[in-house]
């Protein structure tokens, strides 16, 4: 049994705009211990009389020290992501807890090719992965698939672009559902087979598959991909919306 | 304290356990894609400490006294849902007979998934084989054909997709409990994390 985890205090050090419906957030948090791309912490809110909140969110990037790396998307109506959006400013204290979560991780040894699958900000806990590679010298060849709406809602979208240019065997491929950029092959659609086919791995490889993103969207695809020819235990889901 | 933080306006409705909101949702959290299993392979068996096998098929499932519990349930990962119409077989149904001096179960899945709990938990009218929610058959990614439904401890021990039980003498934890979650998962403690 490892040590229980246990809140840490953890302060707003930087804030950088993704989109206009989503922000990067980089806290100091003292003493913390380090995790693998993948992984989540638990952010918890207090209120003046007691009330607290905590939702999860995923790192976004390997260790760094004390600085974690989280990008958090405004729901409508939401109680914890819209304050983390709008309200919470530099300097400013929040709990986390974590890291938590030990199965859906990407590990810089591995050496399996490796197939990401986003829908949204699905992406963070991938581009975690991406970055780990990156900074780990893995040569490890990884595919990324990552569905989002519009252009617009790109997150890292300067990065991917470096990334894809820099960092060699990773390849990244769009899948737009309302608005396509000019040039774009296509219409917009929503991810299907043809998509999973053309741009993952073919099952004879062995790849490690992960899928984030909402529950509709995992769900889709992760059967996609078993229909392929996968390994369900080599398809890998994470979950982060709401409806069922 | 979170400068500007109020938090939802709050009710007065019974309390939740500590850190949950309610949803009026249905969340789907698994760690990996949906099995489908027909109905006219599915089994369900429990194993004894001495290896003894005790199975049922779905038809034989149909065939025993079926209850209809409504109960809260409570997801580790903070919602809670209220009021959940269910309809399945109670343990105290399939245990009956079925002669153990094990203390601990572990329920494993179709494609995989194991979770653990002391057999106790199964006992009592707290825990049954669901196959059928609101009204219909239990959709694949709610864990149909049949999951486990143990609504007093976190929900990822209420098995999707469940296939048997073995019973045990000694705690062996399942797929959470080994990637750092709580080995029993009361929520009303707070039981989310190893340790907690
Ligand atoms: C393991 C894990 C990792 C996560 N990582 C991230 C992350 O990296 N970035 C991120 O932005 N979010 C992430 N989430 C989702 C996050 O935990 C919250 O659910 C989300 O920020 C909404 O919280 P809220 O308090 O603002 O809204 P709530 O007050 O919880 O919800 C308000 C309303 O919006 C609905 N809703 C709740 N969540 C969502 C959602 N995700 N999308 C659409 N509608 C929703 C609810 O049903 C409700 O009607 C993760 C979730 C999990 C389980």
């Amino acid at each position: 049994m490892t040590a229980p985890l246990r809140w840490r205090v953890a302060r707003l050090c930087e804030r950088r705009v993704e989109t206009p419906t989503a922000h990067t957030l980089v806290l100091e948090a003292p003493g913390w211990p380090g995790h693998l791309p993948g992984q989540h912490v638990d952010v918890r809110l207090t209120a003046p009389d007691g009330y607290q909140a905590a939702r999860s969110y995923s790192l976004a990037g390997p260790a760094e020290g004390d600085r974690i790396v989280l990008t958090v998307q405004r729901v409508p109506d939401g109680e914890v992501s819209p304050y983390l959006i709008d309200v919470y400013a530099e300097g400013d204290p929040v709990e986390v807890r974590g890291p938590v979560g030990g199965w859906f991780v990407w590990r810089p040894e591995e050496t399996a090719p490796v197939l990401l699958v986003a829908g949204g900000s699905g992406v963070v806990p991938l581009m975690a992965m991406v970055r780990a590679r990156r900074a780990a010298g893995s040569r490890v060849p990884f595919r990324l698939i990552y569905s989002v709406r519009t252009p617009a809602d790109v997150f890292y979208a300067d990065e991917l672009r470096r990334r894809v240019r820099d960092d060699l065997g990773l390849d990244v491929a769009y899948v737009y559902t309302r608005e396509a950029p000019p040039g774009w092959r296509g219409e917009p659609h929503r991810i299907g087979l043809a998509d999973v086919n053309s741009h993952g791995w073919p099952p004879e490889l062995e790849p490690l598959c992960y899928v984030c993103g909402p529950t509709g969207f995992v769900e889709t695809v992760a059967d996609v991909l078993v229909g392929l020819g996968h390994q369900s235990r080599r398809v890998k889901t994470e979950r982060f919306g709401p409806t069922g | 304290m979170s400068p500007g933080f109020q938090g939802r306006p709050r009710s007065a409705e019974p309390a939740l356990p500590p850190g949950q909101y309610l949803t009026q949702d249905f969340p789907v959290l698994s760690a990996g894609p949906t099995p489908r299993v027909p109905l006219e392979t599915w089994e369900f068996v429990v194993s004894t400490e001495s290896g003894a096998e005790f199975r049922w098929s779905w038809d034989e499932l149909m065939a025993l006294p079926q209850e209809t519990p409504a109960v809260d349930i409570h997801c580790v990962t903070r919602w809670s849902k209220r009021n959940t119409d269910w309809q399945g077989v109670s343990l105290d149904t399939l245990l009956e007979g079925i002669g153990t001096g094990a203390r601990y179960a572990q329920a494993h899945s179709y494609g995989g998934y194991t979770t653990n709990l002391p057999l106790a938990d199964l006992r009592g009218g707290r825990a049954w084989i669901a196959h059928r929610y609101d009204g219909g058959p239990l959709p694949a990614e709610h864990g149909g054909p049949a999951r486990l439904l143990v609504p007093h401890l976190y929900f990822w021990k209420s098995a999707k997709w469940v296939r048997g039980i073995r019973l045990t003498t000694d705690d062996q934890p399942g797929f959470w409990e080994t990637a750092g979650y709580h080995d029993y998962g009361d929520p009303w403690r707070e039981q989310r994390y190893q340790g907690d």
